[in-house]
C-alpha cells in the first residue's frame, strides 16, 4: 500500500470530516434543545457561504469582518426561524417536525438560486494556497487553516457551553425543560439561541467549504445530509459523538473514494456513509456517544 | 333541520358514501373523467395523466406515513424499483404489461418490507434517516447494475400492448392509468374499513397500547410498508410507461419531498386528501408556468427561474399547511362542507 496516498487520503478526510463535525455540532445542538430534526441544517450551511462570498467580493470587506457580519446574520437567520416557523409546531407530531425542516430547505435553496442562480461562482482566495510540506506529502495551507478554524470554534463553543450562563441554561434545558422553566430559565429563549448557534457553526462550514473549494454552488446543500450518518455514528444528543463522527466519517468517505472508486468506478465516495448509516443503525442504533435511551418499537 | 352528525349504528359510521346524492356525483363525476380523453388536448392530458399516478403514490405513502405513522424518505427509491423491474421484465422477458405491473408492486413491496424491518426496532426519526440512506444505496446500484437497469444511460421501456393493441397515445395511457387509479382508490378505502386497517391506525396512534390489545406489531408493521410499497411500486411502474426512457435521474430525493408535500398539504391519514395533494402538487408548477409566462412580458427573467419559483412556493405552503392547517385539504373542505350542511344551527 502506497503510503503517501494513505496520508494524502487520510489528511483530505480529516479537512473534510471536520467541517461535517462543525455542521454535525450544530444539529446535534438543536437537536438536544428541542428535540427537533433540522434537515436544513446543509442550507444553512449555504446561505452562509453565500453570504460570506457576497461580503467578500463585492464589499470588499476583510475576511476576518465578514466572518463576523456572516456569523450575525446567520444567528439572526437562526433565531427568526425558530420563532416563526418551529415554535408553533412545539409538541406536534415527528413528522410535521421533520416535513417544517425540509419545506424550509426548500426555501431557502430557491432563495439562493433566484438571488445566485445554479453555477459555481468563485470563492475569493482567503489563505495563502502554496501547500506546506509535512513529512512526505505536501498539504494547502488552506486545509491547515480549515482545521484551525475548526478546532478554535469548537473551543469556544465547548467553553460557553461549560462556563457562560446562557450555556448552562441550555444544558439545563436539554436535560429537562420542566426544571429548567422551574428554574427561570427561559425555555423559549434557549430554543432561539440554539438555532442561532447551530447556523452561525453551519455558516462557518459553508465558508470554510467554499475557501477550500476556491466556488460555491447549490450543491452544498447537499452537506446537509451527509451529517445524517455522522450524528447517527457519533450519537444523535453528543457534541463530541457530532465531532468524532464527523473526523470518521470524513477519513471514512475519502479511503472509500481512495480505495474502492477505483474499482467499482466512482460513486462509492458519496454512498459510503449511508451504508455505514444503516450498519451503525443495525448494530449500534445509540452511536458511538449517545444516551442509550432509545424508545423501543 | 339537521344541526349535527349523529350516528347511532357502527355501520352508519362506516359508510363510504353518507347518502344517495353522494353516490349520484361519484358516478358523474366518473363519467366526466372518462370522457376527458374526448376533448383534451395531449398537452393537458399529460398532465392529468401524471395526476393519475401521483394519486397511486401519495395514497401508498399516506398508508404508511399517514395511517400506521411510519415515516418513509425513500419513496423515489422504491418508486426507481417498481420503474426499473417493470421496464427490465418488460425488455428481457417481454412480459406483457399486466404482468409486468404487478409483479413490479410485488418486487417494490418485498423490497419495501426488507427496508421496513429496522421500524421494528427503531422509531420516528432513526426510520427516516434509514429510508433516507436506503435511497442512496438504490440510487447507487442502480447506476452500477448496468445489466438490468441500463446504468447512467437508462432504461428504454417498450410500449405496453394487449394482443396487438398498442398502448402508445396520452389517451390509452390514460384509460390504463386511470383504471388502476380507481382500483388503487377502492382498495385503500376499504382496507380501512377492515382489521387490516384498523391495525395500522392503532399502530399510529399509540403502538404499545395495540400490542396489548392484541395487535401484532411486527406483521402489520410490515404488511403496512408491504402495501404501500406495492402502491408506490405501481405508481413507478406507470411513471416508466408513461416516460418511455427511464434513468436514475428520474428518482431524484426531491421527488420523495414532493410526495410528502402531498400527503401534508392533502392530509395525513385520510384518502381523499393524498387524491387532493396530488392533483394540488402536480398542478403547482403548471400554475407557475402558466402565471410566469403571462407575466414575462413584463418580467422576462422569471421565467429562467421557474424551477426555483416552484421550490419556494412548495416549501412555504408546506410550512403554512404544517403550522395553519396540520390535518391539510380534506379536513379543510370537510369543516367547510359541515358547516354549510347545517348552517345555521350547528352546535
Amino acid at each position: 500500500m502506497d503510503v503517501t496516498f494513505f496520508l494524502q487520503l487520510f489528511i483530505n478526510g480529516l479537512v473534510v470530516g471536520s467541517i461535517y463535525a462543525l455542521v454535525a455540532t450544530g444539529f446535534v445542538i438543536i437537536y438536544k434543545a428541542t428535540s427537533a430534526l433540522n434537515l436544513a441544517q446543509g442550507e444553512f450551511l449555504m446561505v452562509g457561504a453565500y453570504i460570506c462570498l457576497n461580503l467578500l467580493s463585492k464589499h470588499q470587506i476583510p475576511f476576518w469582518q465578514a466572518i463576523l457580519i456572516t456569523f450575525a446574520f446567520s444567528a439572526l437567520l437562526g433565531a427568526i426561524i425558530e420563532r416563526l416557523i418551529l415554535r408553533p409546531l412545539i409538541g406536534s407530531h415527528l413528522i410535521s417536525v421533520i416535513m417544517v425542516t425540509l419545506g424550509l430547505s426548500s426555501i431557502l435553496k430557491a432563495l439562493i438560486q433566484l438571488a445566485y442562480g445554479t453555477d459555481t461562482i468563485p470563492f475569493p482566495e482567503v489563505f495563502p494556497s502554496a501547500p506546506v510540506q509535512i513529512g512526505p506529502i505536501p498539504v494547502s495551507q488552506g486545509y491547515l487553516y480549515a482545521i484551525g478554524c475548526v478546532t478554535i470554534l469548537v473551543a469556544i463553543l465547548t467553553s460557553f457551553f461549560k462556563y457562560s450562563k446562557t450555556g448552562m441554561a441550555m444544558r439545563a434545558t436539554a436535560s429537562s425543560q420542566q426544571v429548567a422553566l422551574s428554574m427561570g430559565i427561559s425555555v423559549k429563549k434557549m430554543f432561539a439561541i440554539s438555532w442561532a448557534i447551530a447556523a452561525i457553526v453551519s455558516s462557518m462550514g459553508g465558508i470554510l467549504l467554499g475557501t477550500i473549494r476556491g466556488g460555491i454552488d447549490m450543491s452544498l446543500s447537499f452537506m446537509g445530509l451527509k451529517v445524517l450518518p455522522v450524528v447517527i455514528l457519533g450519537g444523535l444528543d453528543s457534541i463530541l459523538g457530532a465531532i468524532v463522527g464527523g473526523l470518521i466519517i470524513g477519513i471514512l468517505e475519502n479511503f472509500s473514494g481512495g480505495y474502492i472508486d477505483p474499482m467499482v468506478g466512482g460513486g462509492a465516495k458519496e454512498v459510503a456513509p449511508y451504508i455505514a448509516l444503516i450498519l451503525i443503525l443495525m448494530f449500534k442504533p445509540y452511536g458511538l456517544f449517545g444516551k442509550k435511551k432509545i424508545e423501543r418499537v | 333541520m339537521r344541526c349535527g352528525d349523529f350516528k347511532t349504528t357502527y355501520t352508519a359510521d362506516m359508510t363510504i358514501f353518507e347518502s344517495r346524492s353522494a353516490r349520484i356525483m361519484l358516478v358523474l363525476f366518473l363519467c366526466v373523467l372518462f370522457s376527458l380523453p374526448l376533448y383534451t388536448p395531449g398537452y393537458l392530458l399529460d398532465i392529468i395523466n401524471r395526476i393519475g399516478i401521483a394519486v397511486i403514490g401519495a395514497i401508498g405513502l399516506n398508508i404508511l406515513t399517514g395511517f400506521t405513522g411510519q415515516i418513509s424518505l425513500g419513496n423515489a427509491a422504491f418508486m426507481a424499483i417498481g420503474a426499473f423491474s417493470c421496464g427490465y421484465l418488460g425488455t428481457k422477458f417481454n412480459m406483457p404489461f399486466y404482468f409486468s405491473i404487478p409483479l413490479a408492486g410485488l418486487i417494490t413491496a418485498s423490497f419495501g418490507m426488507f427496508v421496513g424491518i429496522p421500524s421494528l426496532r427503531i422509531k420516528g426519526l432513526y426510520l427516516a434517516m434509514a429510508t433516507l440512506a436506503a435511497h442512496f444505496i438504490v440510487e447507487f446500484l442502480i447506476v452500477k447494475w448496468e445489466s438490468v437497469t441500463g446504468g447512467v444511460a437508462g432504461l428504454t421501456v417498450p410500449t405496453p400492448k394487449i394482443g396487438s393493441f398498442a398502448i402508445d397515445s396520452d389517451a390509452r395511457l390514460f384509460v390504463l392509468i386511470f383504471v388502476i387509479a380507481i382500483m388503487a382508490v377502492l382498495f385503500a378505502k376499504n382496507l380501512f374499513r377492515t382489521k387490516v386497517g384498523k391495525a395500522f391506525v392503532a399502530i399510529r396512534d399509540q403502538a404499545i397500547s395495540a400490542e396489548v390489545m392484541g395487535v401484532n406489531i411486527v406483521k402489520y408493521k410490515l404488511l403496512s410498508f408491504g402495501i404501500s410499497s406495492f402502491y408506490v411500486g405501481v405508481a413507478g411502474a406507470l411513471i416508466a410507461f408513461q416516460a418511455k426512457i427511464i434513468s436514475p435521474e428520474t428518482f431524484p430525493v426531491t421527488v420523495a419531498i414532493d410526495y410528502l408535500g402531498m400527503i401534508i398539504i392533502g392530509g395525513l391519514g385520510s384518502i381523499l386528501g393524498s387524491i387532493y395533494g396530488a392533483i394540488f402538487i402536480t398542478l403547482l408548477p403548471e400554475i407557475l408556468r402558466m402565471a410566469t409566462t403571462s407575466l414575462s412580458g413584463s418580467f422576462p427573467e422569471l421565467v429562467n427561474k421557474l424551477a426555483a419559483m416552484k421550490e419556494l412556493v412548495f416549501g412555504m405552503l408546506v410550512i403554512i399547511f404544517l403550522i395553519f392547517e396540520p390535518n391539510g385539504m380534506a379536513s379543510r373542505w370537510h369543516n367547510i362542507k359541515n358547516y354549510w350542511k347545517l348552517y345555521p344551527f350547528s352546535h
